[in-house]
């Protein structure tokens, strides 16, 4: 299956991004082959509605789940239309929480926060 | 890092006065204003250095080619905005225009193109010790929830290791306020006890509420009117918001802003009141991450 | 003629101005643009009140003719549309309601529905027409409720209009001073007020509208903004004392004016000041 993860760098070592739909990278990463690909979010540039641009993304990429430490209403919306499950990462790199993810470690993520209907991110 | 929001509803309550005192108090090591519109955060902060500056582009305007165009009108018929104006030559208003693009994609001859355009401009001062992140809207745009974003992402990003970090808010309830909601973690209403005040704290403590975010409660100015101040601690109570402090009326802290100095900067009246609502929101934010 | 009554920074005193030369004037007209936080109806108490919703339009699509082409997702600048296994999702809060969607649609799978924003509401107190704006608590932008406002005022020649606009100088405010013939600046003796002060009358001039300043809460001492104001030959329309009598009277909503003597003939002195000029403006500069 493939994996989405917001990424502040472009290596597994990375953190994993603070924010889901500002995240400057995301990281897809295949569970079978083990391939890793970075591809730039777009979404970070908007002026608004970064977080739906972001989903977008995730879905045109055939991600089957998102790891992430937060996600807004409006995406979650996006990423449960397409039945792409959402997963709370913990604090630890990239690495740490695929591995985690995989083991069944992750908790899906319950609180998804009211969004900033197109002004905010942080 | 703790993000603490001075808001007010209201404009002129004393969000600006009583993040400078915070500020000083806590000798903070990051913050912000994010009254893009009106940041008056800096004339007391009293920084030596220069900030560096950042152009920020909010949407892209329409520029109609004035060579190309054929006078169709195609593009002020389908303008939501009544953006296209017509003196001579058609023109797009860089005020009214949203950057939506509908009257580039309707124009039979391609004379309109979206120009990226300077919308305002980002500050971030910094010693290697602390920063101060502010910008300035560049008067009559829209975009300012943008703005405060990138105010706030840039204080963030520069931020050196600190626990603390004050944000000054903007009035009203509207796109830059909810902007700056984004990731704090406690809100300071400060309120103002008069019948509009309380109309206007009753309404950014609903917009605080629409987006879950912990918030406290403070009068300024609250000798002015004991009647109001009772009132709004009672709905406090009744809302099971914390209420955490009273700052009396002082024209020592008139004379002390105007001189560029905080309230506790001065021996004061509202001094004093401000360092124990200093305390009390300190002990608030960190012990139970906001109430 | 109408009359904007803007500062910059919030809480110098735009609504005690507005409010009571509107109640002085008697027959006239106030406007509260400050749609998200609107006062002045709190003063007026106005009787008979009608309300009116104010709504944008925003897409929806009918799923059985959309072929997934997604040219509306690739043409929205606001990233309001997504698009999900077989389904087109619109995001009505981040919309702007431009249209652009439903022209770029191929299959005519795109339609627009009204959403409600807020409000506008129109009373009566004593010789005043009163109107208010309300921006719901959640929405971003409150400039089709000034809009509707400033629609529906059409001023007779010689009736006065009084708008009570927003704080600030951003795009809220530009709206509501757009129509004006005349803004009056309302500053207060501080450091952040003068501040502020130069920033609006940068956005009034912009404008090309003749202005003028009212300065509130003076107390005794050298005023920023009066020196500010001498500094840029400006009309000092009139000053308002510092006076606790009048901000208590003020801070329980009441009309000052209408409360007494003093400030009756403090507020009719200004209008006089405030009419005169005015005419002189609109004659000199139409």
């Amino acid at each position: 299956m493939k994996i989405a993860i917001p990424v502040d760098e472009k290596t597994l070592e990375s953190n994993v991004c603070a924010s889901f739909g500002r995240t400057p990278y995301f990281l897809i990463y295949d569970t079978e082959t083990k391939e890793s690909v970075f591809i730039d979010n777009s979404a970070a540039a908007s002026t608004g509605g970064a977080g739906i641009k972001a989903a977008q993304i995730i879905v045109d990429n055939k991600a089957n789940v998102l790891l992430t430490p937060r996600c807004g209403e409006n995406a979650a919306d996006v990423l449960k239309s397409a039945d792409i499950k959402i997963y709370k990462t913990s604090s630890g790199s990239v690495k740490d929480n695929i591995a985690a993810f995989v083991d069944g470690k992750l908790p899906l993520l319950d609180e998804i926060h009211a969004g900033f209907h197109g002004h905010g991110g942080n | 890092m703790k993000q603490l929001l001075i808001l007010s509803g209201k404009g002129g309550t004393g969000k600006t006065t009583i993040a400078s005192a915070f500020i000083k108090l806590a000798d903070a090591k990051a913050y912000a204003d994010c009254d893009v519109d009106a940041p008056n955060l800096h004339l007391i902060t009293g920084w030596n250095v220069e900030p560096e500056k950042t152009d920020y582009y909010g949407l892209p305007k329409a520029q109609i080619n004035p060579e190309l165009c054929i006078e169709c009108n195609q593009c002020r018929q389908h303008c939501r905005f009544d953006a296209i104006q017509v003196e001579e030559k058609y023109k797009a208003d860089p005020f009214a225009c949203e950057g939506c693009g509908v009257c580039a994609y309707v124009c039979p001859v391609e004379a309109i193109t979206l120009i990226p355009a300077v919308a305002g401009e980002l500050m971030l001062y910094s010693d290697g010790e602390r920063v101060f992140s502010t910008a300035q809207l560049k008067m009559g745009s829209g975009t300012s929830g943008m703005l405060v974003t990138e105010v706030k992402k840039q204080m963030k990003a520069a931020a050196v290791d600190t626990q603390l970090a004050i944000i000054d808010g903007s009035p009203g309830i509207g796109c830059p306020v909810i902007a700056s909601l984004s990731g704090v973690d406690m809100v300071l209403i400060v309120a103002e006890p008069s019948i509009s005040g309380i109309s206007d704290m009753q309404r950014i403590i609903n917009t605080a509420a629409k987006f879950g975010t912990n918030t406290a409660v403070c009068i300024n100015k609250y000798d002015t009117n004991i009647e109001n101040t009772e009132k709004i601690e009672g709905f406090c109570e009744k809302q099971g918001l914390p209420f955490i402090g009273r700052i009396p009326f002082d024209s020592s802290a008139v004379r002390a802003i105007n001189n560029g100095q905080t309230v506790v900067d001065i021996d004061c009246a509202s001094g004093t009141a401000v360092k124990e609502l200093y305390h009390k929101a300190m002990n608030l934010l960190f012990e139970k991450g906001g109430g | 003629m109408r009359i904007a009554v803007l500062s910059g920074k919030g809480g110098t005193g735009k609504t005690l101005v507005s409010v009571n030369l509107a109640a002085i004037a008697k027959t006239s007209t106030y406007i509260d643009c400050d749609v998200e936080e609107p006062n002045g109806h709190l003063f007026f108490k106005p009787e008979g009140v009608v309300e009116e919703e104010i709504s944008v339009k925003i897409p929806k699509v009918d799923n059985e003719r959309c072929n997934g082409c997604r040219k509306c997702v690739d043409f929205c600048k606001f990233n309001a549309l997504a698009y999900t296994k077989n389904k087109l999702i619109v995001f009505d809060e981040v919309c702007h309601s431009c249209g652009g969607c439903i022209l770029v649609c191929p299959e005519k799978a795109l339609t627009e529905k009204e959403e409600t924003i807020g409000k506008v509401q129109k009373g009566i107190s004593g010789e005043v027409t009163v109107w208010t704006g309300i921006l719901h608590t959640g929405e971003a932008s409150g400039i089709p409720i000034i809009k509707k406002l400033l629609a529906e005022n059409n001023p007779e020649a010689n009736k006065q209009v009084f708008i009570d606009c927003p704080p600030g100088s951003a795009c809220i405010v530009m709206e509501s001073i757009k129509d004006a013939d005349y803004c009056i600046l309302v500053a207060e003796p501080t450091l952040f007020g003068v501040h502020n002060l130069n920033m609006v009358y940068e956005l009034v001039k912009l404008f090309n509208k003749p202005l003028g300043v009212v300065l509130n809460k003076c107390l005794e001492g050298e005023n920023p903004s009066e020196k500010f104001c001498l500094e840029k030959d400006i009309t000092i329309l009139g000053r308002i004392p510092f006076d606790n009598e009048l901000g208590t009277l003020n801070s329980n909503a009441e009309i000052v004016a209408n409360k007494n003597e003093k400030y009756r003939e403090l507020f009719s002195s200004l209008l006089n000041t405030v009419v005169k000029e005015v005419r002189h403006e609109t004659t000199v500069n139409p």
